[in-house]
């Protein structure tokens, strides 16, 4: 036989139905790693195709809705900031709150969004959400940037300055961020697991968004929940979050160890049984749509 | 040598009726009328289908295999199991390699990327590594022949471009198994010789091809082997000269569309058209643009016909009328005609560029509309060897053909 037959890679792949719910297959992720990188790459590029802003949006967008907090919570329903300078208050809140929103919206549309992509070619699906997910950590470290020269300006120019500061603990902030990530990516997945057969969620999922901010505390803060809500506040991972977000980088907050390390607890365990989930979800997804 | 696919009872089943979107009012409806016993009130269809059923075989190393079978018969659902893209229901099966599938050209390209961003998305989405791109990079842009357009959007390509960039990604990838459902029917004919010669280089290489085609030319041109595959089951495997000419034998050449049930059509109804046949006279289930056809009406009344028309149209997809076949032009039908029977009616070459063509049918009874159906059938113009060229025009372009020669004239100044 005249042909070269190519050297057996000593790679395999087994098809079978019903594989166990467990297992995250990391080796094909690894595999895919290249794509990974140039998803982030194109939602980056495509989000500010033909803008005019570009990537200024980025700090467009919690700018403006720090205003409007100012302006409706502090000024006209007298919402204290803890002693903090309003603008700061809400854009620290926002920073990671912005993130959350963002991701989640984004990829608790994974599938349905998908759809015709993933009815035509085979990748780890846990890409698509990852990718999203890193995407949007540019946008943030945009913001952060931005909340750094407001941060130095009412530091050094305002008498508020000498009100706040940031603690030794913000060089624990990718933690945080970390923490974040896993809340969100676990919530979307489950949502773009569930919207995989019910589409119906899709409606909701601007509504769970919205009723979220609101149990979050980024436009009040935590010291101001009544005592008889706080387990409310407390059953929400967010909420120690934002909180600690805002203690790491102004000195200011609420922070219980215990209602943390529930956050942080959670956060993780959410985060594996989202992706088992969506690992279950992917591999007939295709046949209900 | 260990084969490189092996497949152990591979059956797939679909839940009827729940392909589609799904509510969760539906699942409660569902629920709902279980509890109280109303099973097979609902609207949805109950049952389930096996799309494949039972299905084993094994593929040795460097082999290129064709799989073919009618609409429906369970190729591209096999592919896609293959390709890990849906998981079958019962039964295993094992790739030793690395698989890329191939089931559609230009699968997530971005319009709003260049050609560049596209080429190495594209490819990554197809399992390649930036490095192995970038390396093919300057191949795929002049085989695509965009060198001038790479770095413009892919929403400002003409459809050609944009198919020629996405299948030269295809073409260059080099996994272990690549899985192709029916992606070689891109582009006009010349760009198509090409990527028919790409596939040939591809096995040459060594490597182990699956492939889907309803095109029995490029199946015998390319594969060693063919797969059939007939409502789920596999019923042949073998040599393809011997499995491809099974399988055209056993397609009915002759197409049926049944009309029955109707009800957008015109005519007093006293006469009343029950199916259409179609099919070419010379070359089987396909038909050419040199095919001679052969049409079949059948009709029902409850009395004797006198003075019977029957009209065939034949148009584009942009409503032009191209031929029309009138009994009265012609002749042919008996003066009186049984309450119930067929007509049929056969054509000279037809002379069409490849492409769909849309039919009409009308009735006359004396001069009264009896019966009318727009849109009763339509079938595909296959390509094939019309000047001996291989090259014909598209259908955008013109609607015939027509045989044809050229010179240079010796006197004229």
């Amino acid at each position: 036989m005249s042909q070269t037959v190519s050297e057996p890679s000593g790679f395999e792949i087994h098809i079978r139905p019903n594989q166990s719910w467990l297992g995250i297959d990391l080796h094909a992720l690894w595999e895919f790693r290249d794509l990974l990188t140039l998803l982030v790459r194109r939602d980056f590029v495509a989000r500010y195709q033909q803008t005019a802003l570009g990537p200024a949006w980025a700090i467009v967008q919690p700018l403006i809705m720090t205003l409007v907090f100012t302006v409706v919570f502090g000024n006209f329903a007298g919402i204290p900031t803890d002693g903090l300078p309003p603008l700061l208050f809400y854009l620290c809140g926002l920073l990671a709150w912005n993130y959350h929103a963002q991701t989640l919206q984004q990829t608790g549309v994974t599938f349905t969004a998908n759809a015709s992509l993933f009815s035509k070619v085979y990748f780890p699906r846990l890409i698509v959400p990852f990718s999203v997910a890193l995407s949007n950590l540019i946008s943030l470290l945009i913001q952060v940037a931005m909340f750094a020269l407001f941060w130095c300006y009412f530091k050094f120019f305002t008498t508020a300055g000498a009100h706040f500061g940031a603690t030794a603990g913000a060089l624990l902030l990718p933690l945080v961020v970390l923490q974040v990530a896993a809340i969100s990516l676990a919530s979307g997945l489950f949502i773009s697991s569930c919207t995989a057969k019910y589409r119906d969620l899709q409606y909701v999922l601007p509504l769970i968004v919205q009723v979220w901010l609101y149990l979050t505390p980024v436009i009040y803060p935590l010291s101001k929940v009544p005592a008889r809500w706080q387990w409310l506040v407390a059953l929400n991972p967010m909420a120690p979050v934002v909180e600690m977000s805002r203690y790491l980088l102004l000195g200011r907050g609420e922070i219980h160890f215990g209602q943390y390390f529930y956050s942080a607890v959670i956060s993780a365990v959410l985060l594996v049984a989202g992706v088992m989930i969506f690992q279950r979800t992917e591999r007939t997804f295709i046949d209900t749509v | 040598m260990r084969p490189i696919i092996e497949l152990h009872g591979i059956s797939k089943k679909y839940r009827l009726g729940q392909i589609g979107s799904t509510t969760i009012r539906d699942s409660v409806e569902r629920a709902w009328h279980r509890i109280r016993g109303l099973n097979g009130q609902r609207k949805v269809p109950r049952g389930d289908f096996w799309a494949l059923r039972d299905v084993s075989f094994t593929i040795q190393p460097a082999e290129i295999v064709g799989i073919i079978g009618q609409n429906g018969a369970g190729k591209s659902t096999l592919l896609k199991i293959l390709s890990r893209i849906t998981e079958p229901t019962c039964g295993s099966a094992l790739l030793r390699g690395r698989a890329a599938s191939l089931l559609e050209v230009g699968t997530g390209f971005h319009p709003d990327l260049s050609g560049r961003d596209n080429i190495f998305l594209n490819g990554a989405m197809l399992g390649m590594r930036t490095r192995e791109i970038r390396e093919k990079f300057d191949e795929i842009v002049a085989f695509a022949e965009v060198e001038d357009f790479i770095d413009t959007p892919v929403k400002r390509y003409s459809s050609g471009m944009y198919v020629r960039l996405a299948f030269a990604v295809a073409a260059h990838l080099e996994p272990e198994i690549l899985l192709v459902d029916e992606v070689l029917a891109v582009g006009d004919a010349a760009f198509q010789k090409k990527c028919l010669g790409k596939m040939g280089d591809v096995a040459r290489q060594g490597r182990t091809v699956l492939l889907v085609s309803h095109n029995m030319a490029s199946i015998l041109a390319l594969c060693g082997r063919v797969l059939l595959l007939k409502a789920g089951v596999l019923l042949r495997n073998g040599p393809t000269q011997e499995v491809v000419r099974e399988y055209l034998k056993s397609t009915s050449s002759q197409e049926i569309v049944t009309l029955d049930q109707r009800q957008d059509r015109n005519g007093d109804g006293s006469v009343r058209m029950t199916s259409f046949g179609m099919e070419s006279v010379d070359s089987g289930h396909l038909i050419h643009s040199t095919s001679r056809m052969r049409f079949s009406v059948a009709y029902k009344s409850d009395r004797p016909l006198k003075h019977m028309r029957f009209l065939i149209t034949i148009y584009d997809y942009t409503n032009t009328g191209i031929y029309l076949f009138d009994s009265d032009a012609v002749g042919g039908i008996p003066e009186v005609l049984p309450p119930a029977g067929a007509v049929s009616c056969t054509t000279d070459p037809i002379n069409l560029t490849p492409g769909r063509c849309y039919i009409n049918l009308a009735l006359f009874r004396g001069t009264a509309l009896a019966d009318h159906i727009e849109q009763a059938a339509t079938f595909d113009v296959e390509p094939d060897e019309f000047y001996r060229t291989g090259r014909v025009p598209p259908r955008d372009w013109v609607l015939c053909l027509l045989k044809h020669q050229w010179s240079y004239d010796e006197n004229a100044q």
